[in-house]
């Protein structure tokens, strides 16, 4: 479904690119050899080289490469084997050096693309500008001090991939499944934690609006919107301003806003006095970046299994539903975890796990309760073997499905086997014909009335019975026994 | 005047081996000159309890009969744009206001690992820019020659500092850098050997940076063999510095000896200036029939882009200095000049703590890689670099070594050139273009000019060919057999 | 080309470097005569020339994913003008 803005003068389409900043998953920074772990105290991860200290020269981490490298590879896109660092120079308290290393016109990794799985069921492909790789910069903080502000550097020289999309985007939806994929397929690499809350991925708006078929129009940079939802925001309440800005009269500028999470709104920057002259020119202390191909090549056939690749396996090897192999897939780890409960080991004269039952436990029981109280997959109590043994009762016949979703929740509060709290409330299913017969027969006689109705052709009424059977035994009669006894008896 | 200040490198080192002598002494006998000269300026700053310590060390070193380094005991002078582990490191510039690092930089490392003893920081140009010495904060240097005019004259620059101290023989040698020239250019105007290898072979890490694809450390002595002893301990290649070649460092001496018979040394016609004095162009003449005699060949090579290398350098070097100068900003380290705002505190520090030849610089860097100029300017200087090195490249296919003056004029007084910028510039009109092509080259005290003021041939080798530099400057020495010395170490 | 004074006064804050008035007009003409200077380039056919923008001919070193520079925070904090417990601390900045 497209997305329109209704305005006096038609409709107006959003059109978005996104700069994703992605924090590289590496032990140290891109030029030196401090830590990049989270949470140190301010400047303990500050080498010489990312003060700038003088006389201070960047060397290049190996691996941080190889990372852009195989993010390059993930987002189908070309690998650039020469490849610039640049200084991109510019004035502030958090940039030590007074220019970031970036890379400008050769970056390592050219176009590629993304697809995206909407929720109706569409695939889109966004188009992938370029990505490359670049240091952060520190941290300003502004409220401690009513004059001053105090400056941490351990961020200071972190490695960053800029990953630019196209203007691709048409929707604030868009922008969110965008992200989504994004975050998974780097999960999935391994190269970026994909973690919003940290800021280990960021990312800048760019947002224009126009009349469906016109030219593109003056974009507006949104900057370092820190969450998926606020970005999805940001993109909504500043495609809506153009629109009112250009439906009265007004022209909008070249500019960059910050989204004012509280507010709801975006609002201009404030105003430099003169326009950014970052005078990009190759950086004399690092030499270009040349790759052989066989070094990419043998990068390339290290890749884990990708989204894509995952979801296409799921539908053809377990005969999954596009849409259950997507809530898989999106996530490396819950797709982990379906396989896990796939992949186990039959125990003698059992059947293999029916992929369509574990899918529905996974996905709506697990990830259902997960979501409720707002926990991550790999907060779950029930392991996947657990959840697996629960399933393997219900298929034997030893519980039924109903008792099987209590046994469920006392697994998700506590990270019990199943066996064990089945044998404790002992809520195994009654399997032996002669008891439920007899708990059959006293029902049928405490009921004369509905065995007429029934026996007068009414079987809704046989329903009921079973419903009286099913509490008379606390759930635990075999559900197919019982039906199979009742029609003997009624007929 | 101590008989033990009079000794070459390699003297010293003879007398220290067979006990004659013990550090302790020499190095006394070096601070009691140091001190008697301060008049000259050369120093920023004196370490004479450290050099005491050291040179005790090296003597106790000695007589336990432990390894020592080819330059043990051995008193030289740094160049204050070397960072020094606990001792101030000024780069000549108002800005680095009491910074003392704490780290010691490859080159001094290297010096220490090989025993040898600093006595203190030489002066030097702000920041290494400039080609007499009258930049530094610091005031400027005195050549030690004095004439019948009885002038204070400059001693050339930006190492003038460092020249100095070697010529009015205050150290056994001294580290200078050379940018443009800012080694060979005041080894002429001293009267002494001034050595620039390489780009590359020696590391640029915890050098104060001026144009990083340009800067290189080279040894200021009074021999060509000191040249030599000196370059083998400072030399070698630098995991911490990008630039470094990773090439075998040569036994530098290996061929010092053998002589230029049936070698083929180059003229190159471009440098016959309107601007060079006669009795240049005849010393360059006199250079040429001494290798002859000595059985070299002299051949006339045309180096036709020559004429464009200082035009080409006065864009590439201050565009690199305007950038790598953007972290004195009084946030980390040196001075500070507050201000309101961040921008003003900036704006005050580097008004205040900048020269005004480095503020000159800083500007045109700035302006040549701005937008709109960048192509015109920075990439057209770059295009010119390549055309300048493919010369020497042609050249380099017919002769061995090009012979060339050092500078176009002998040192002059104090105050001269000071109205207009390019007329100093013009000074490194013969030593440029061979920064500019990385090769190595070396300044050999060649005759007096008519006032008595030294004048210094000048030989450009090829790439990572110092031995065979250092041989044919061997040769040139014996035979110029250039023997006088300033008028302030015969007083 | 020739620099104005707006120019002059532009490049300068760009450079971030405080210039008096007084200096500015001096300064404008030295940079002019330098630009002027340098500008003798345009003479050189360039056509078909790579730029060079290093004269070393290898490929870029490279260092190991390993931490080899642990708590340097009194080193790197040791020469700061103004600080602050841990934080260097600079003039408030407004967003």
């Amino acid at each position: 479904m497209s997305y329109l803005i209704n305005g006096k003068t038609g409709n107006w389409e959003v059109v978005v690119g996104l700069e994703v900043h992605a924090q590289v998953v590496s032990n140290t920074k891109l030029f030196s050899g401090a830590s990049t772990e989270f949470g140190a105290k301010p400047n303990h991860q500050v080498s010489l080289i990312d003060a700038a200290m003088p006389g201070m020269l960047p060397v290049i981490n190996k691996y941080c490469v190889e990372q852009a490298i195989k993010t390059g590879v993930g987002l189908n896109a070309t690998i650039n084997l020469y490849s610039v660092f640049e200084r991109k120079n510019y004035f502030y308290a958090d940039l030590p050096q007074g220019y970031q290393i970036s890379q400008y016109k050769h970056p390592i990794v050219g176009e590629g693309k993304i697809e995206l799985d909407l929720e109706d069921g569409v695939t889109r492909e966004i188009g992938i500008e370029r990505l490359h790789m670049e240091q952060d910069a520190g941290k300003s903080i502004h409220d401690h001090d009513p004059k001053r502000s105090f400056i941490d550097l351990n961020r200071s020289g972190v490695c960053l991939m800029e990953i630019v999309s196209k203007p691709d985007i048409r929707s604030p939806e868009e922008a969110g499944a965008f992200l989504r994929k994004l975050r998974a397929i780097l999960r999935y690499l391994g190269t970026c934690d994909g973690n919003m809350e940290e800021g280990s991925m960021r990312a800048d708006v760019n947002v224009s609006v126009r009349h469906p078929g016109e030219n593109l129009r003056t974009r507006v940079e949104v900057k370092n919107v820190n969450s998926m939802r606020f970005v999805m925001q940001a993109i909504e309440v500043e495609a809506e301003r153009q629109v009112s800005v250009w439906e009265s009269g007004g022209e909008v500028i070249q500019e960059t806003r910050l989204f004012d999470v509280n507010k709801g709104k975006t609002r201009a920057m404030r105003k430099k006095e003169f326009a950014h002259d970052y005078r990009y020119f190759p950086d004399p202390d690092l030499l270009p970046l040349k790759l052989e191909i066989e070094y990419v090549n043998s990068i390339t056939s290290t890749l884990p299994e990708l989204p894509d690749e995952k979801k296409a396996r799921f539908v053809k090897e377990h005969g999954l539903s596009s849409y259950d192999a997507n809530v898989l897939v999106s996530d490396k780890q819950k797709a982990e975890y379906f396989e896990s409960v796939m992949q186990y080991t039959p125990k003698q004269n059992q059947r293999d796990r029916d992929p369509k039952v574990v899918v529905n436990w996974v996905t709506t029981n697990l990830f259902g309760a997960l979501n409720a109280v707002g926990k991550d997959i790999s907060e779950s109590k029930i392991s996947a073997e657990q959840l697996g043994d629960l399933l393997d009762l219900v298929s034997d016949d030893l519980i039924s499905g109903r008792i099987a979703k209590d046994v469920f929740d006392i697994m998700f509060e506590t990270g019990r086997d199943a066996s064990d709290i089945v044998k404790e409330k002992g809520l195994t299913q009654i399997t032996d014909i002669g008891k439920i017969e007899a708990i059959v027969d006293k029902v049928l006689l405490e009921n004369p009335d509905q065995v007429n109705q029934v026996r007068g052709g009414n079987n809704k009424a046989i329903g009921w019975f079973v419903g009286q059977i099913m509490q008379a035994t606390d759930g635990k009669a075999n559900p197919q026994l019982v039906n199979k006894v009742l029609r003997e008896k009624l007929n | 005047m101590s008989e033990l200040t009079r000794l070459s490198i390699s003297e010293a080192a003879c007398h220290l081996e067979s006990k004659n002598i013990s550090s302790e002494e020499l190095t006394i006998a070096h601070i009691e000159e140091m001190e008697r000269c301060r008049d000259l300026n050369a120093f920023i700053t004196e370490t004479p309890e450290l050099a005491l310590q050291r040179a005790k060390k090296s003597d106790a070193r000695r007589s336990k009969g432990e390894n020592v380094g080819a330059m043990d005991g051995i008193p030289i002078a740094i160049k204050d744009l070397f960072c020094t582990d606990g001792v101030l490191t000024t780069a000549g510039s108002h800005i680095l206001d009491g910074f003392k690092p704490n780290y010691e930089s490859t080159i001094s490392q290297n010096l220490r690992d090989a025993g040898a003893v600093m006595l203190g920081k030489t002066n030097l140009d702000e920041f290494a820019m400039g080609s007499a010495n009258v930049t530094s904060y610091y005031g400027p240097v005195k050549n030690p020659w004095v004439v019948n005019d009885l002038k204070d004259r400059v001693p050339g620059g930006s190492s003038g500092g460092s020249a100095v101290s070697v010529a009015a023989r205050l150290s056994l040698g001294a580290v200078g850098t050379d940018t443009g020239g800012s080694i060979r250019q005041p080894a002429s105007f001293c009267g002494i050997v001034g050595l620039k290898p390489t780009y590359g072979r020696c590391s640029r890490w915890g050098t104060v940076a001026f144009a990083s694809s340009l800067d290189q450390a080279g040894p200021m002595t009074r021999s060509v063999e000191d040249a030599a002893i000196m370059l083998q301990a400072m030399a070698g290649y630098d995991p911490k510095d990008s630039t470094s070649a990773r090439v075998e460092t040569p036994k530098f001496n290996a061929e010092l000896v053998s002589g230029v018979k049936g070698m083929m040394i180059g003229i190159p016609e471009e440098y016959t200036l309107d601007s060079t004095s006669e009795e240049i162009r005849k010393l360059w003449e006199q250079g040429c029939q001494w290798l002859e005699s000595a059985g070299a060949s002299c051949k006339r090579v045309s180096l036709p882009h020559t004429e464009f290398a200082l035009p080409c350098y006065y864009i590439i070097a201050p565009a690199e200095a305007s950038s790598n100068l953007a972290r004195y900003d009084g946030v980390r380290y040196g001075l500070r000049v507050d201000g309101d705002s961040l921008d003003e505190m900036y704006e005050n520090t580097r008004g205040e703590g900048f020269g005004a030849e480095v503020r000159r610089r800083i500007m045109i860097g700035t302006y040549v890689l701005s937008a709109g100029y960048y192509d015109a300017y920075y990439v057209k200087a770059q295009k010119v670099r390549a055309l300048i090195a493919k010369d020497f490249e042609a050249a380099f296919a017919d002769v061995d070594v090009i012979l060339t003056p050092t500078a176009p004029t002998a040192a002059f007084p104090i105050g001269d050139r000071m109205g207009d910028p390019i007329t100093m510039y013009l000074n490194d009109v013969f030593t440029v273009p061979a920064s500019v092509a990385g090769l190595p080259a070396i300044s050999i005290p060649a005759g007096l000019d008519s006032l008595g003021l030294p004048l210094g041939l000048h030989l450009i080798g090829r790439a990572f060919d110092e031995v065979t530099l250092l041989r044919t400057a061997k040769a040139l020495e014996n035979l110029a057999d250039f023997n006088a010395s300033p008028s302030k170490v015969d007083s | 080309m020739s620099l104005s004074h707006d120019d002059v006064e532009k490049i300068a804050h760009l450079a971030r470097i405080k210039i008096d008035d007084a200096e500015l007009e001096t300064l404008r003409t030295e940079l002019n005569n330098i630009i002027g200077w340098v500008e003798q380039l345009s003479k050189v056919d360039t056509d078909g020339i790579e730029p060079m923008t290093s004269v070393v001919g290898t490929n870029l070193g490279h260092r190991n994913d390993s931490v080899s520079e642990v708590n340097l925070s009194d080193k790197i904090l040791a020469n700061a003008p103004d600080r602050v417990g841990d934080f260097y601390a600079v003039p408030k900045v407004v967003e």
